[in-house]
């Protein structure tokens, strides 16, 4: 090799086309993404601020977000732990039917969302398999809490009914969630030497301490993905809610419905100006996971 | 403290990783367990620590008399150290050593923990990076973490599984003296397993040589090399060339002490030049292999042209003048016979 040649490509790569697959990246995202969220900015454009304003902050919007978000938060917390025992039953047990529970948290990937909203308020519906059972005992539970409690309108936050009210929308969103959680975590867990948990043995720590010290630690960056997507996911949901969820005004009502009614009634504006607001509250959320992320996995700077 | 194991059985399924082995440790030595892979050293030393249990009745471990074959690996206060380290890659080296301190009932308060933690690390030499995490350490850094962590609890026995394998070879070299030199500073009972013959007769107080399940022979380094107990710890412990002993017997060649095939290091072959009235097995001299401090002679025996190796000093070469294609006669310096239904 003669020094010139060395000198005159100083950075090298093994392999090539970092130009070529950037532009495609950049050209592509612009299509399918950037160009289209721009397009939902423009349109909101066309708004005064103050019409603006007064669209994005009208009180049925405001319930709106408080319900989508808040539940959205809760059903990926609530996937994340249940959907941590999942995966760890599926790669640590052989039991007979493994394959088949396995195939069964694909579903909710599958399935028409729309599908998956009947099928949930048929069983969870007060004549429902379910909903017969339990649908009286939560609009007990929820006037028991009011008469102990009774400083919180209990039955506004939690609905006294699970289908067609706002039980039926954390119903929902932790349904469409929760192969996000258990197909993150899969591979991880199945990664993971069993001699860390060998090494903490031997060192004396009890099983929960090696839980809670040693295995949790490791899962954590993808807990944190499964539970990132989860809830992006449950965001933007809005098909399965529709159906379970009521839509009663001020109350059960997500803002991804609002955004559609107002588009029905050929209010482009009004809709795009929601649309906007969820995008940069989800962007801004989802950049703080991202920040927690990186926080997490800290160590494997090197 | 010493360490028996008496009559130990382990399967898998059909498989059987060990077969009624039964071994005495001895207190503040170095031992190695040395076998090919498959031979169950690993599994033995599973067993010692508690990570794998021996099957039901089979026999017990007992540390200095007192039986643990059903105590958790957890109270039986032995360091174990792995192949690719398993050290806790969210946690600094600092809380990687610190880690058998804080799990503790009665944990130790922080300025002791600190202070433990800081005279390891010293002891291995890693003082300055207590702060740094597994990934931004290289191998033999890594390795010594995880010793200085199995010693945190203070362990009374030392197992090491396979320490270096992971390591490349100058590394490894450095690494096994200095773990021979660590040793002789503390004196705790250590049992490490390789597979690496000359790891093992380097370092090693006692070696004990497994295969197939089984102990074939336990001894001092010098012990098992000198004089192994079966064809198969001839030929695991270095090179060795297999002679059919009525051909060796009609040459002249040496002592053949009864029949069957006649087991010899190349080192303790003779070679001198063909002339008349010269006694030895005759062959001749294919190769010369000179790049090295010994030369290796690769010959053809004459009567069934099977390959045979020898070694002698460079000196030797040039006085004998030997070159390639030469006839020659081979007499044996040390040999060793076993039937031939022994072989392997």
């Amino acid at each position: 090799m003669s020094p010139t040649l060395a000198v005159s490509r100083p950075r090298r790569r093994i392999l090539p086309g970092f130009g070529l697959s950037l532009g495609f990246t950049l050209v592509y995202l612009s299509l399918i993404v950037l160009i289209p969220l721009s397009a939902a900015f423009l349109r909101a454009g066309g708004l005064s601020l103050a019409d603006f304003w007064a669209t994005v902050t009208a009180p049925r919007v405001l319930v709106s977000y408080r319900l989508s978000f808040g539940v959205s938060l809760l059903a990926a917390l609530v996937n994340a732990g249940f959907g941590l025992i999942l995966a760890w039953v599926l790669v640590r047990y052989r039991f007979p039917g493994r394959r088949i529970v396995d195939a069964l948290v694909d579903l909710p990937f599958a399935l028409p969302t729309a599908v998956a909203g009947i099928a949930l308020t048929a069983i969870y519906a007060p004549n429902g398999w379910l909903g017969r059972w339990l649908d009286p005992l939560w609009g007990a539970g929820v006037r028991r809490l009011a008469e102990w409690v009774p400083v919180v309108d209990w039955a506004g936050l939690l609905g006294t009914k699970l289908a067609f009210d706002r039980p039926g929308v954390f119903l929902a969103l932790t349904f469409v969630g929760l192969p996000f959680v258990v197909r993150t975590l899969q591979p991880v867990l199945e990664e993971l030497e069993p001699e860390l948990e060998e090494a903490a043995a031997t060192l004396g720590a009890n099983r929960w301490q090696t839980m809670t010290r040693v295995v949790f630690p490791e899962l954590r960056p993808a807990l944190i993905t499964g539970f990132t997507l989860a809830f992006a996911r449950a965001l933007g949901e809005y098909g399965s809610v529709v159906f379970i969820a009521g839509n009663q005004p001020m109350h059960s009502e997500i803002t991804p419905l609002l955004i559609i009614n107002k588009l029905e009634q050929y209010d482009y504006r009004g809709a795009t100006a929601i649309a906007v607001v969820m995008l940069v509250a989800s962007f801004v959320l989802l950049l703080l996971i991202n920040l927690l992320q990186r926080w997490s996995r800290r160590y494997h700077r090197v | 403290m010493s360490v028996q194991v008496e009559n130990i059985r382990k399967t898998f399924g059909h498989y059987t990783a060990l077969a009624d082995v039964s071994l005495a440790v001895k207190s503040g030595k170095l031992t190695a367990l040395l076998g090919p892979s498959g031979s169950g050293k690993t599994t033995l030393l599973r067993i010692i620590a508690g990570l794998e249990h021996a099957d039901e009745g089979s026999g017990q471990i007992r540390f200095h008399g007192e039986d643990v074959t059903h105590v958790p690996a957890g109270r039986r206060r032995v360091g174990f150290v792995f192949q690719h380290y398993a050290l806790f890659r969210h946690m600094t080296v600092f809380e990687n050593v610190a880690f058998g301190l804080k799990v503790r009932r009665e944990r130790p308060a922080r300025a002791e923990i600190a202070d433990r933690v800081h005279r390891l690390l010293k002891l291995v030499q890693l003082e300055s990076l207590a702060e740094r995490y597994p990934s931004q350490l290289s191998g033999g850094q890594r390795q010594r973490v995880a010793l200085a962590r199995a010693l945190a609890v203070e362990p009374k026995v030392l197992l090491l599984d396979e320490p270096f394998g992971a390591l490349d070879a100058k590394v490894r070299k450095e690494l096994r003296r200095w773990l021979r030199r660590f040793h002789d500073e503390i004196h705790l009972t250590t049992l490490f397993v390789t597979h690496d013959q000359e790891e093992a007769l380097e370092i090693a107080d006692e070696v004990v040589i497994m295969n197939q399940a089984k102990i074939e022979q336990v001894g001092t380094p010098q012990e098992v090399y000198d004089r192994p107990a079966s064809p198969f710890v001839y030929q695991f412990l270095g090179n060795v060339n297999v002679l059919p002993a009525a051909a060796l017997a009609g040459a002249g060649a040496g002592r053949p002490d009864g029949g069957g095939l006649v087991y010899v290091r190349p080192h303790d072959i003779e070679v001198v030049p063909h002339a008349a009235g010269e006694s030895g097995l005759p062959a001749i001299l294919r190769y010369i292999h000179a790049a090295g401090p010994q030369a290796r002679l690769t010959l053809e025996q004459v009567v069934n042209r099977e390959t045979v190796e020898a070694e002698i000093s460079r000196a030797e070469l040039d006085r004998l003048g030997l070159r390639a294609n030469d006839l020659v006669r081979l007499r044996l310096r040390q040999s060793r016979s076993f039937a031939e239904d022994y072989a392997i």
